[in-house]
């Protein structure tokens, strides 16, 4: 396959919010301002790459039936080393994003590429792979951070676009992330079938 | 006491973990287009949460702060979780088939429901054991609450003619939204 065409395959065919609907809870819950938003990616793009390369470098040593278990580990040694990182350089944002950070872990994503494409392919394509991804999905948590910012706040990144007291509140809190997420998928949706 | 009909009420309504606090998503949107396999789930989750978070908090008391290894939590609570549930699976493969029968599907896909970890790691706060599985106990059913109601409502939507773009899951999000707003009401809501 075409080197650009797996970095563009993450970005837009198989994108993992919009297209695969993989990764949600990260997906709705840090997305209350663009910039949390785009950490969760960016933070999420950099264990998927870790992962992908190492997997992809001992899929050959890993018997078939512990492979899952196997990869796990691969994973939380990665998501270990992100939350330390984190703790110790950027404090503000391991707070925000909190528990958050950890469940990385568990996002079905990172588990999901490994076994679709990283047990399957060579080390340099496989970090193709989950450099586009990742992309895909940083630009996914941006763009709903930044909807949802913008008509919860007026703000996006925190630069004011219109004044505050129109916003409405709702869409910082829970149930916006919902209803904000629902209405892009359907716009996604909608573009896909044109 | 009151300290733990506190918790109760507030894992339950307040803080719900699907509707307030974005864990377990994807079962939720998964696998609750019926009220019966929501149910199970709902059941399934709940078992398994309440021996997980018993596990992993003796773990985080006895081995990891004993020993000063806090950074390992994430690595062991996984792999503790992982073969917990196949544990669960065998167990009650043997002593109790019909039980089997009604959770065997959900529980391989427990591993990857992302409230056990959540839950497990969220607990350690708690003050004492006990206390500990009282909130796993009411999270669960929080979730199951919350599962069987959205549930309930999909059932009734499935009828209903919804526009092409926004079928499946984008309405299914909407709903949710919805739902989440109810539960606000919840909020600010103090005991004790």
């Amino acid at each position: 396959m075409n080197k650009f065409k797996i970095i563009l395959n993450g970005i837009i065919t198989e994108n993992p919010t919009f297209v695969l609907l993989l990764g949600m809870c990260p997906t709705l819950a840090t997305t209350s301002s663009a910039m949390n938003g785009m950490s969760m990616g960016l933070a999420t793009m950099f264990v998927l790459i870790c992962s992908n390369i190492v997997i992809s470098l001992i899929k050959d040593i890993v018997p078939d039936k512990v492979r899952i278990p196997c990869y796990i580990v691969v994973i939380a040694t990665f998501v270990t080393i992100l939350q330390m990182c984190m703790e110790a350089y950027v404090p503000d944002l391991y707070e925000s994003l909190g528990l958050f950070i950890p469940l990385i872990v568990v996002n079905c994503i990172v588990l999901g590429r490994a076994e679709a494409f990283a047990a399957k392919n060579n080390a340099f394509d496989s970090m193709l792979d989950g450099v586009g991804i990742g992309i895909g999905f940083t630009i996914a948590l941006t763009i709903l951070g930044s909807v949802r910012e913008l008509l919860g706040t007026g703000k996006i990144f925190n630069i004011g676009i219109y004044p505050e007291q129109y916003g409405s509140l709702i869409f910082v809190l829970a149930p916006g992330a919902f209803i904000a997420l629902g209405y892009l998928i359907a716009i996604v949706n909608k573009l896909k079938t044109k | 006491m009151i300290t733990y009909i506190s918790i109760f009420i507030t894992a339950i309504f307040v803080n719900n973990i699907v509707l307030a606090q974005f864990l377990g998503i994807c079962p939720f949107l998964g696998v609750s287009k019926k009220v019966s396999t929501a149910t199970g789930m709902g059941a399934a989750v709940a078992f398994v949460m309440t021996i997980a978070t018993i596990c992993t908090y003796l773990l985080q008391k006895y081995l990891l702060d004993a020993f000063g290894i806090g950074f390992m939590q994430t690595i062991v609570f996984i792999l503790v979780i992982a073969a917990l549930v196949q544990m669960v699976e065998i167990i009650l493969k043997k002593v109790s088939p019909p039980l089997y029968q009604a959770l065997g599907v959900f529980l391989p896909l427990i591993t990857t429901n992302c409230t056990i970890l959540g839950i497990a790691i969220l607990a350690i706060d708690c003050a004492n054991l006990l206390e500990a599985v009282v909130y796993a106990i009411s999270t669960a059913l929080g979730y199951a609450l919350a599962m069987v109601l959205f549930a309930g409502i999909r059932e009734q939507l499935s009828t209903t003619k919804v526009p092409a773009a926004m079928q499946g899951i984008p309405i299914a999000l909407v709903v949710a939204g919805l739902l989440a707003l109810a539960f606000m009401g919840f909020a600010g809501i103090k005991i004790g």
